[in-house]
C-alpha cells in the first residue's frame, strides 16, 4: 500500500471545519429551540385539545416520520419554490426542515411525558387553587421535563448529528466543508477522521451537558 | 341558628351508567370534624371530591359558606358549570389532603407549601416561605425543608401535604383517606397532627378507615353505602350502634382488619 496518512492538508483548511462546525451547532439550536416549541404546542394539544385535533396531529407526526429526513430536504428545498414560488436560501430551507423534524419527534416525547404526570399530582394543584395555565407552569410542566429529559438528550443528538443532511443542498456546515476539503485535496480518509473526532466531541459534550441539567433539575435520583 | 360552613343537599352523581351518590345530605358546621366511614365504594371519597369540585355532580347542592361549588345561577333555575377561573378561586379556600400525597415532585417541601401561597394568594416569596417554614415546623419537619419528596418517608410526605393545605388557611380541611397509604408505624405521626388542628377548631371533613381516630377525633360521624348515608350521629353512638345490618356487617370488617 503506498498511501501516506498526511493530516497537513486537513489543518491547512481548518477555518472551512470551523466555520462549518460553527454553521452546525447554529442550525442544530435553531432547529432544535422551534422543534420543542411546535413539539410541546402540539403535545399540550394532542392531550387536552379537541379529538379533530388529535388527529391532525398524529397525521404531521405519522407523515413525518415516516419519510427518510433525506427526502424531506429535498422535498422543501426544491418543492416549495416551485410550487409555491417562493425561493428561499438552503439554510432556511433546512432549518425549515429539520424543525418540521424534529417538532415531530418530540411530540411523541412530550405527549408521552405529559401523559407520565401523574393525575394525583394535578388534582393537588387544583386544590390549591392553580388554573389551568398555573398548574400547566408550575406542575405539569416542570414535572414532564424531568421525566423526558433523558429522551430528550437522545433526540437532541440525533438532531445535531442529523445537520450533516445539509450538505446535499449545499449549506456550508461542517460536513459540507469536509467534501470541500476532500475535493480539493484529495485527502478523504484524513478529513473523514477529523470530521468524525469532531462529531464525536460536540455530541460527548452535549451529552455530559445535558447530564449535567438531569442532577441539577433531579438531585437525589441516581441514573 | 347559624348556617352550618358546608351544606350538602340531595347530591347525585353517576359516572356512566353507576350511581355513585344517590342524594346525599350532609352538615358540616363550622369547628366540627365530620368522619365519613363506609365500604370502598360507597361514594364518600366521591362526595368528599365534590366538595372541591375535583368531581362535579349532576343534581343537588353543595355550598361552601354559603358559596355554590359546582355551578352559578340561581337554584332551582337554569345552572351553569363553573368555569375553571372560578373553580379555582373557590377551591382556594378548601384544603384537600391525598391518599397518596400527590406532593410535586420537583419542589421541595418548602416550595410545594409556598407555591399557592406565592402564586394562589399573590403573597412576596419571603413572606411565603416564613409561612411555610412555620407551618412544617408545626408538622414537626424543620429539618427537612429543603428535601424533595422523593427524600422523605410516606409519613413526613403526608405532613407536608397538611402543612400544603392548612397554609393556605382554608374554610375547610378536606382529607382523603390520608393514612392509607402508609406503614402502620407511620400512621401515628400524620394523625398527631390532625389531633392538633382539630382541637384548634379547623373545620374537616374525613374520610378514613381509623376507626380509633374516628372515634377521638370525629364530631359526627357519618355511615355511607351505595351512595347513601345510612346512619349519622356522634361517633360513639354509631359505633356501639347495631340496629343496623349494613353498618355492623362493615364494622366487624374493620374490627378484624385492624385485628389482623
Amino acid at each position: 500500500m503506498n498511501y501516506h496518512i498526511n493530516f497537513n492538508f486537513v489543518w491547512k483548511y481548518a477555518d472551512k471545519l470551523y466555520w462549518g462546525l460553527v454553521l452546525s451547532i447554529e442550525l442544530a439550536f435553531i432547529s432544535i429551540l422551534i422543534g420543542c416549541v411546535i413539539g410541546l404546542a402540539l403535545a399540550v394539544v394532542y392531550n387536552d385539545g379537541h379529538p379533530w385535533l388529535k388527529r391532525v396531529v398524529s397525521a404531521y407526526v405519522e407523515v413525518v416520520r415516516n419519510l427518510p429526513l433525506l427526502l424531506l430536504i429535498y422535498l422543501i428545498f426544491y418543492g416549495i419554490p416551485s410550487i409555491g414560488g417562493f425561493a428561499f436560501d438552503a439554510t432556511e430551507s433546512f432549518v425549515l426542515t429539520l424543525s418540521l423534524y424534529a417538532g415531530a419527534y418530540l411530540v411523541e416525547v412530550f405527549r408521552a411525558g405529559l401523559a407520565a404526570v401523574s393525575p394525583g399530582v394535578i388534582d393537588a394543584g387544583k386544590a390549591i387553587g392553580l388554573t389551568a395555565w398555573q398548574r400547566f407552569a408550575y406542575v405539569r410542566f416542570p414535572t414532564m421535563l424531568r421525566i423526558v429529559l433523558p429522551s430528550l438528550s437522545n433526540a437532541f443528538i440525533s438532531l445535531f448529528k442529523d445537520t450533516s443532511l445539509a450538505s446535499v443542498i449545499a449549506v456550508p456546515e461542517l460536513t459540507f466543508g469536509a467534501n470541500w476539503i476532500k475535493t480539493n485535496t484529495f485527502r478523504a480518509v484524513e478529513v473523514w477522521i477529523v470530521v468524525a473526532g469532531v462529531y464525536l466531541v460536540v455530541g460527548w459534550i452535549l451529552l455530559a451537558a445535558l447530564r449535567l441539567l438531569e442532577r441539577v433539575l433531579m438531585p437525589g435520583r441516581r441514573t | 341558628m347559624t348556617d352550618p360552613l358546608v351544606r350538602i343537599t340531595q347530591v347525585k352523581k353517576s359516572f356512566g351508567s353507576t350511581l355513585v351518590l344517590d342524594g346525599v345530605d350532609l352538615d358540616v358546621p363550622k369547628g366540627e370534624v365530620v368522619v365519613v366511614i363506609g365500604p370502598s365504594g360507597s361514594g364518600k371519597t366521591t362526595l368528599l371530591r365534590c366538595i372541591n369540585a375535583l368531581e362535579t355532580y349532576d343534581d343537588g347542592s353543595i355550598k361552601v359558606d354559603g358559596v355554590e361549588i359546582g355551578f352559578r345561577g340561581e337554584p332551582g333555575g337554569p345552572r351553569k358549570r363553573r368555569s375553571d377561573g372560578e373553580l379555582a378561586r373557590i377551591r382556594a379556600d378548601i384544603g384537600m389532603v391525598f391518599q397518596q400525597f400527590n406532593l410535586f415532585p420537583h419542589l421541595t417541601a418548602v416550595e410545594n407549601v409556598m407555591l399557592g401561597l406565592t402564586k394562589v394568594r399573590g403573597m412576596p416569596p419571603a413572606q411565603a416561605r416564613e409561612k411555610a417554614l412555620h407551618w412544617l415546623d408545626r408538622v414537626g419537619l424543620s429539618q427537612k425543608t429543603a428535601n424533595l419528596p422523593s427524600q422523605l418517608s410516606g409519613g413526613q410526605q403526608q405532613r407536608v401535604g397538611i402543612a400544603r393545605a392548612v397554609a393556605m388557611d382554608p374554610k375547610v380541611l378536606l382529607l382523603d383517606e390520608i393514612t392509607s397509604a402508609l406503614d402502620p408505624e407511620l400512621v401515628g405521626e400524620v394523625l398527631s397532627v390532625v389531633r392538633g388542628l382539630a382541637a384548634e377548631g379547623m373545620t374537616m371533613v374525613v374520610v378514613t378507615h381509623e376507626m380509633t381516630f374516628a372515634r377521638d377525633v370525629g364530631t359526627q360521624l357519618v355511615f355511607m353505602d351505595h351512595g347513601h348515608k345510612i346512619a349519622e350521629g356522634p361517633p360513639n353512638e354509631i359505633l356501639r350502634r347495631s340496629d343496623n345490618e349494613r353498618l355492623r356487617s362493615f364494622l366487624s370488617r374493620i374490627e378484624f382488619r385492624q385485628d389482623g
